[in-house]
């Protein structure tokens, strides 16, 4: 009997952990959104790049001016450098959950695209880790960008700063594991929507613009839990080079997140297309 | 002869409490073209869901090449090509890239599928159409671009569900000329259809579905002479006097079926029967006769009509 | 089986007289309808949204502006009251947009319900008008609830201040009749407002003297508010809610770029409306 190449391939992963929901080919889904790439996602792209800078020079300098310096543990750092990590920890969250709430509802449910990919030997675990494959490079493109624009301005005051590329990336798989998660639940775009209202307090609060020190004790506390507020303490850590333990408990935080979104997606899309 | 490629035994589908797939058996052999007829929500898509290891079964035995498809998903999915009742194909892509990127899913290589591209564009009658966005496509061409990209791995069971409903007549010979092809090169057909003329064309054998349970299995000849008579006479008296009629006409053949718009009268021979009506002083607005087809078999083992 | 009656005479029911002189008013009503299946949510985004930037930009950044600024303040006042007229002007355009936009692409591009609604008696005209209308009570109830949260914030110190209501609103739906005519331009939306949204509403929204003065900009950025209804509005609001000096001439002059926006939009809309179902 002759074995065509794709049963090949999928008896080759027979017998390796977790076999049934992971085939170890995520890189397929990857490059089905690199070819599904249009002049219009790029400007999409391209826009949540500039709304950073826009608010960076807004509130950088126009503020800045009336504001002065800040302090931040004991340091006092000029306005711009003190919400520039804010804004590129703000930039990654924002396009990592966009691919992974809005992108992902509409293959979920409108495109049937999903229903085609799980007919194949494919996996759920592959299909998870393609697109935030592609979240994740959104998060790289970001974190590049943006540094080329504010590292000439004298922003980045450590050479730590260089890896808040990396923790962008890592902030960007966090949301977008937890994102795709939430999305696999959601009924309708109404529904979805209840994620943004969430993020526009997350992102008013968290400390981009201002030290939490301003709020009550009982206040900081609850904000310091909520995975933007911890990202931006990573990434501004890195970049004023403010250099302690606590950045490896944001990362841990994160950590956690993809273990959890990767987790429960990979069972709800099981879930989805089994039934 | 080799052992069946594909065996279910009991194979029951709840969803919730609702029994959508009831303690069916089945076996479908190498090569064989195989079918499940039955009306909608008959569970003719469940069960192929099932098969194609995307759905998990409540209860029963399946066996698929051998393996367990809740145990060996991926490889079980590795053997078939799937052709889903709606079309889901990848809209952010052209034609070509349909095929390469599926493909791609199962892992074959840039260069097998260089070549596979061709050949299963010429065999879709879409080579004019490799650059076009799918939805530029008409039904048909959806359909087989759908069966095509269904053919990429090299398959030996496929799987296609309802395979032209939708499709106008000129669209349905095509697709159905495609699929005598593949069965010629020893591909297993496994086809779901409401359309009796579709199963009588295609199906080497088939099972006639209801409700989730199997009613008949057979050849489609065997089961017409199982279940049937030769000839079927259809006679209208008009709407009213349908129903009057037909108890007048008990009696004078083996079987009747009164339909809303229609009487159908079962004989070995329909012309004959059909004088004697005349004789008895009845005068019906119109008469047919033809011979009888899956359609009478599923009238008479279910008392309703296929396509409603 | 029953054959159904044909009803004849159906023109008789169809009052074509009332079409004609109220049609818009139908579609606007539709329209408002369909914003009643929302409304908690309107009313919760309503409240929440000038509640949510008034703490953390007016109460949160001011702390640290008005720490710096000493006594003189911001234009001589506390930064929250500064900056209050300003969000509100922007809550009264991102309301209008919001109910000219969607309702537009859904009418054209998603549903197309326009199209049956013109297979009526209703003109493309009396369409355009009522999404105009209904956009226009939405914001009408966005900036009275934002105002009220303005007065519980301390946020209004004149006896003018309920003026800025109107202006607000103006600013409003003078801007959302332009996007309105817009989005009844648009085939394929593509992603369109993702891009309008961060290339137009953006930077208008951040650099038309919302957060500081205009005039402390680099002069070269400066034309972004002339040609911006938020800062017309915000000038208007801030003379109207605390005094902000505000010459007669500019004053004029705020309202009449406003007035110009508003029936140059209203006009485009009536006409790409009309002109793209006669097609
Ligand atoms: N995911 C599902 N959840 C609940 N009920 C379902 C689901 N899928 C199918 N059914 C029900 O099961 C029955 C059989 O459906 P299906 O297999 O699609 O029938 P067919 O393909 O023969 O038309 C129908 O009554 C349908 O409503
Ligand atoms: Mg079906």
């Amino acid at each position: 009997m002759i074995i065509s190449a794709a049963v090949a391939i999928a008896e080759a992963r027979r017998g390796r952990l977790g076999e049934r929901v992971y085939s170890g080919r995520s890189r397929a889904i990857f490059e089905r959104g690199y070819i599904a790439f249009k002049s219009s996602t790029w400007m999409v792209i391209l826009s949540g790049f500039v709304e950073p800078v826009l608010y960076l020079f807004a509130f950088g300098y126009g503020l800045g001016e009336l504001i002065g310096n800040i302090e931040s543990n004991g340091l006092s750092i000029p306005y711009a450098a003190y919400i520039a990590p804010a804004l590129l920890a703000t930039s990654a969250m924002n396009g990592a959950i966009y691919d992974s709430t809005m992108n992902i509802f509409f293959k979920l449910n409108h495109d049937r695209i999903y229903h085609g990919m799980l007919a194949t030997s494919l996996g759920p675990l592959d299909v998870a880790l393609g697109e935030i494959g592609l979240a994740l490079l959104r998060g790289f493109l970001y974190g590049v960008g943006f540094m080329a624009v504010v590292a000439p301005l004298g922003l980045i005051p450590s050479l730590w700063g260089i890896l808040a590329i990396p923790a962008a990336v890592l902030i960007a798989f966090g949301f977008a594991a937890v994102g795709m998660a939430l999305t696999t639940y959601m009924k309708s775009f109404q529904q979805l929507e209840i994620i943004n209202i969430f993020l526009l307090p997350m992102f008013l609060f968290s400390g981009s613009f201002y030290p939490l020190t301003v709020f009550p004790e009982w206040l900081q506390f609850i904000i310091k839990a909520l995975p933007l507020s911890q990202a931006i303490h990573l990434v501004r850590g890195l970049t004023l080079g403010q250099i302690n333990l606590g950045l490896l408990g944001h990362i841990s935080y994160f950590i956690v997140m993809i273990i959890v979104g990767l987790f429960f997606t990979t069972k709800r899309l099981n879930a989805l297309f089994m039934k | 002869m080799s052992s069946p490629l594909i065996t279910a035994r009991g194979l029951t589908k709840k969803f919730d409490e609702f029994v959508a797939v009831d303690e069916i058996d089945f076996d479908v052999a190498r090569g064989e073209s195989f079918g499940l007829l039955g009306p909608n929500g008959a569970g003719k898509s469940t069960t192929m869901r099932i098969i194609g290891a995307t759905s998990q079964r409540t209860s029963g035995n399946l066996t698929i090449l051998g393996m367990d498809p809740e145990k060996f998903g991926p490889q079980i999915r590795a053997h078939l090509g799937v052709v889903p009742q709606q079309d889901n194909l990848d809209m952010n892509l052209s034609v070509s890239e349909n095929l390469y990127i599926y493909g791609r899913y199962f892992g074959l290589s840039r260069k097998f599928l260089k070549a596979k591209i061709e050949e299963l564009l010429e065999f879709a009658q879409l080579e004019e159409k490799r650059n076009a966005k799918v939805e530029s496509l008409s039904g048909g061409m959806k359909r087989r671009l759908t069966i095509a990209r269904g053919l990429v791995s090299e398959p030996e069971i496929l799987m296609l569900d309802e395979p032209t409903t939708g499709l106008d007549p000129q669209a349905r010979h095509i697709l159905w000329d495609r699929l005598f092809r593949l069965k010629e090169q020893g591909v297993t057909l496994v086809i779901t259809t409401h359309f009796m003329d579709e199963a009588e064309q295609l199906c080497d054998r088939l099972v006639v579905m209801d409700k989730g349970k199997i009613m008949a299995e057979g050849s489609p000849a065997q089961l017409i002479k199982d279940y049937s008579t030769k000839e079927v006479l259809e006679i209208r008296f008009g709407s009213e006097r349908n129903s009057a009629m037909a108890d007048q006409l008990r009696g004078m053949c083996d079987r009747i079926e009164e339909l809303p718009d229609r009487i159908l009268l079962y004989s070995e021979d329909g012309e004959a029967l059909l004088e004697k009506i005349y004789s008895a002083g009845l005068h019906p607005k119109t008469s047919l006769v033809r011979r009888s087809s899956l359609e009478d078999v599923f009238l008479r083992l279910t008392g309703r009509t296929l396509v409603d | 089986m029953s054959t159904p009656h044909i009803r004849q005479g159906s023109l008789e029911i169809v009052d074509q007289e009332k079409i004609i002189s109220r049609g818009s008013l139908y579609v606007a009503q539709a329209r408002l309808t369909a914003m009643m299946k929302w409304i908690w949510m309107i009313l919760a985004i309503a409240v929440a949204n000038p509640v949510l930037y008034l703490l953390s930009i007016g109460v949160g950044v001011g702390a640290f502006i008005d720490k710096s600024a000493g006594a003189a303040g911001i234009d001589g006042v506390k930064y929250l009251t500064f900056l209050a007229p300003a969000l509100l002007a922007t809550a009264a355009i991102q309301g209008a947009i919001d109910e000219s936009v969607f309702p537009t692409l859904e009418g054209f591009n998603w549903w197309k319900n326009f199209l049956g609604m013109n297979a009526t008696p209703i003109s493309g005209n009396q369409i355009a008008t009522g999404v105009f209308l209904a956009s226009f009570v939405r914001v009408v109830g966005t900036v009275i609830i934002y105002w009220f949260v303005m007065l519980a914030f301390g946020a209004l110190e004149s006896s003018k201040a309920w003026l800025a209501i109107p202006t607000a609103v103006m600013a409003g739906v003078a801007f959302g009749s332009i996007t309105q005519a817009i989005a009844g331009l648009l085939k394929d939306e593509n992603m369109f407002f993702v891009i309008f949204n961060r290339f137009v509403m953006m930077p208008l929204f951040l650099f038309s003297g919302t957060f500081y003065p205009l005039s402390s900009m680099p002069i070269y950025l400066q034309w972004i508010g002339w040609i911006s209804p938020l800062w017309h509005a915000t000038e208007l609001g801030r003379y109207l809610t605390y005094g902000h000096a505000l010459t007669q001439t500019m004053a004029i002059t705020h309202m009449v770029f406003l007035l110009t926006l508003l029936v140059l939009g209203i006009f485009f809309s009536r006409r790409i409306f009309t002109q793209r179902l006669a097609k």
